[in-house]
């Protein structure tokens, strides 16, 4: 169990996380989601008591972490994947961690084969690839057998079968009942691996919300309807007060209405209906539309296009 | 926001050690860390080699060139221990990087992860690093001495580790290089960079007698005896000068610099995020 409640933290005059309250809970994965440089390592640097917050209080398990008496025990976590010194081994970097919490040394080689680097163990970590250098992060972060585990960008540097063992690996672990904490920009990775997620922008807590709640209460949720007469019915719809966009495909999209007003509307002109198909929006739109506002880095952002079709899940 | 059967705790309680983590067991932590790293063993290596090597060179050539030798003022003890003014060099880079290089890889956080209490992770650091710079020391001190001495053939002479003041200047020696190192090592804990530590270190070294003889005279007099390599010399020197501390309290005066950097670097640690 993790709990910040009005969580600040400035760096000069800039705000980097400002009164930021969530709890995450054992037994599910728990996602953070924001776009980069919203606040999202700040927070974690802070859970773990290695950044000071300027306001405001987070504890794990109901404790600061620098009351907990065998950190690694309660805790784990991979916060930068190459936070490792090049020049020592895989092996001796996770024995340093070990010794200072007495964790037995023989559970250095069971993480090792856990995360599947047995075989390079006693090279460098220098030499490692940035996937190899995750899977020692997350391997020092199973070390400790901690309930709270905390995963910054997990899946960074990682292959599609990389991407999927972390994936499967975080499910498991929130399956034996410990709290996952779990980090990312990627909106389409959340939807696969958690089952709630804590969205900020800028810093600022948007929403903490179960994944299937975030996609039925977004706005962006929509009905796909196909007719021959398509435009009679675009007609119709807008005077009844729906939103509409017509595809290049001749499908209408329409807002504002559900597909039981839309059938309704459809046989009272009358028009003959193809398809009349609801759509859940992805979760990348969900997370677009949420973060709209508090995206610190503003790209060119594309307004008006057609929606995808494709329901992330 | 639903909560329904979700299992919250793993198993069977988790057993935990008893207490709290310890400064023993950050010991054995650190004692893994500046074992398993090259750069601990390249450094101390040319250490070793510098000492000694620089060491033997200076008293065979001494001896080569007996005849121009001022035979009243010559200090056969410190004329073998000149080496350790080389090693000091390597000693300080090696304290710099067992702070800095946790810092420059990131290092430093997983440390503070598996230790919260800050100040007993530089204690613990301190302790080992001290110990094993000590010994190498040690090392290097007595083997420049006794391989000095046999190089010393009559007619030049030569003194051994009964001559008066002798052992002192020898281990002192050996103590002065390992207070170096524990210096470097709290410079770098306040500067946390390996390259503006080691510019720092080298600085104060080499640059600082540079500096405080361009002042009047009365005043560089007086400063000089403070500087740590003055300190050095009058350590390993049987003869002392006119305006140099006494070896044992120049001795204390470097240890008293390496605590107080050791404990600012010890402050700035808690106050400062990793």
């Amino acid at each position: 169990m993790i709990e910040a409640k009005g969580l600040t933290k400035h760096y000069g005059s800039k705000l980097a996380v400002d009164q930021l309250s969530f709890s995450v809970r054992p037994g599910v994965v728990t996602g953070f989601l924001g776009p980069n440089g919203s606040g999202k390592s700040t927070t974690m640097r802070m859970i773990m008591g290695l950044d000071a917050p300027n306001a405001g209080d987070v504890t794990v398990n109901g404790r600061h972490y620098h009351d907990l008496p065998w950190p690694l025990h309660e805790v784990g976590a991979l916060l930068e994947a190459k936070a490792i010194h090049p020049g020592r081994s895989a092996r001796a970097h996770l024995r340093m961690l070990a010794e200072a919490n007495r964790i037995p040394i023989r559970r250095i080689d069971e993480v090792l084969g856990i995360v599947g680097l047995s075989a390079v163990a006693g090279q460098r970590a220098g030499k490692f690839s940035l996937g190899m250098s995750q899977r020692l992060g997350i391997a020092a972060t199973l070390l400790g057998d901690p309930e709270v585990m905390l995963f910054d960008e997990p899946v960074n540097g990682l292959d599609p079968d990389g991407i999927r063992w972390v994936r499967n690996l975080l499910k498991g672990l929130a399956r034996e009942g410990r709290t996952v904490f779990v980090s990312s920009h990627l909106m389409s990775e959340m939807a696969l691996t958690a089952d709630e997620v804590v969205i900020i922008g800028r810093g600022r807590l948007i929403a903490q919300i179960p994944i299937d709640e975030l996609l039925a209460q977004s706005s962006q949720r929509y009905v796909r309807v196909r007719s021959p007469e398509i435009m009679r019915l675009k007609a119709a719809l807008e005077h009844a007060g729906a939103k509409t966009v017509l595809d290049e495909d001749g499908s209408l999209s329409v807002r504002g209405a559900d597909e039981i007003a839309i059938g309704e509307l459809a046989a009272s002109i009358p028009v003959v209906l193809h398809e009349l198909a609801p759509q859940s929006a992805s979760l990348e739109e969900a997370f677009m539309e949420l973060t709209e506002d508090s995206i610190e880095y503003h790209g060119e952002l594309t307004t008006g296009s057609v929606v995808s079709r494709e329901a992330a899940r | 926001m639903s909560t329904s059967a979700i299992p919250t705790a793993v198993g069977p309680a988790k057993v935990l050690p008893r207490g709290r983590y310890r400064t023993s067991d950050l010991l054995r932590s650190e004692w893994t860390k500046i074992r398993s790293l090259r750069s601990t063993t390249w450094t101390l290596g040319v250490t070793v080699l510098l000492g000694i090597g620089i060491s033997a060179l200076a008293t065979a050539e001494t001896r080569a060139h007996w005849s121009s030798t001022q035979v009243s003022s010559f200090d056969p003890t410190a004329t073998s221990l000149i080496g350790l003014f080389f090693g000091q060099l390597t000693i300080g880079v090696l304290g710099v990087l067992v702070m800095s290089g946790e810092y420059g890889s990131g290092t430093i956080r997983a440390t503070f992860a598996a230790a919260s209490r800050r100040p007993l992770v530089l204690l613990a650091k301190t302790l080992v690093f001290g110990v094993v710079a000590l010994v190498v020391a040690e090392v290097v001190a007595f083997s420049s001495f006794l391989l000095g001495q046999a190089l010393l053939s009559a007619p030049a002479f030569h003194a051994t580790l009964s001559s008066p003041g002798a052992l002192r200047a020898v281990a002192g020696g050996g103590l002065y290089l390992c207070l170096i190192g524990l210096f470097a090592l709290g410079l770098a804990t306040i500067i946390r960079h390996t390259a503006g530590s080691i510019s720092a270190f080298l600085g104060i070294l080499l640059l600082g007698p540079v500096v405080i003889r361009a002042l009047p005279t009365s005043l560089a007099n007086e400063t000089e005896m403070f500087m740590p390599d003055h300190i050095g010399a009058a350590v390993v020197s049987l003869h002392m000068g006119q305006e140099t501390l006494p070896p044992w309290i120049g001795l204390l005066v470097l240890f008293g610099y390496a605590v107080v950097l050791l404990v600012i670097g010890g402050v700035l640690l808690v106050r400062r995020d990793a």
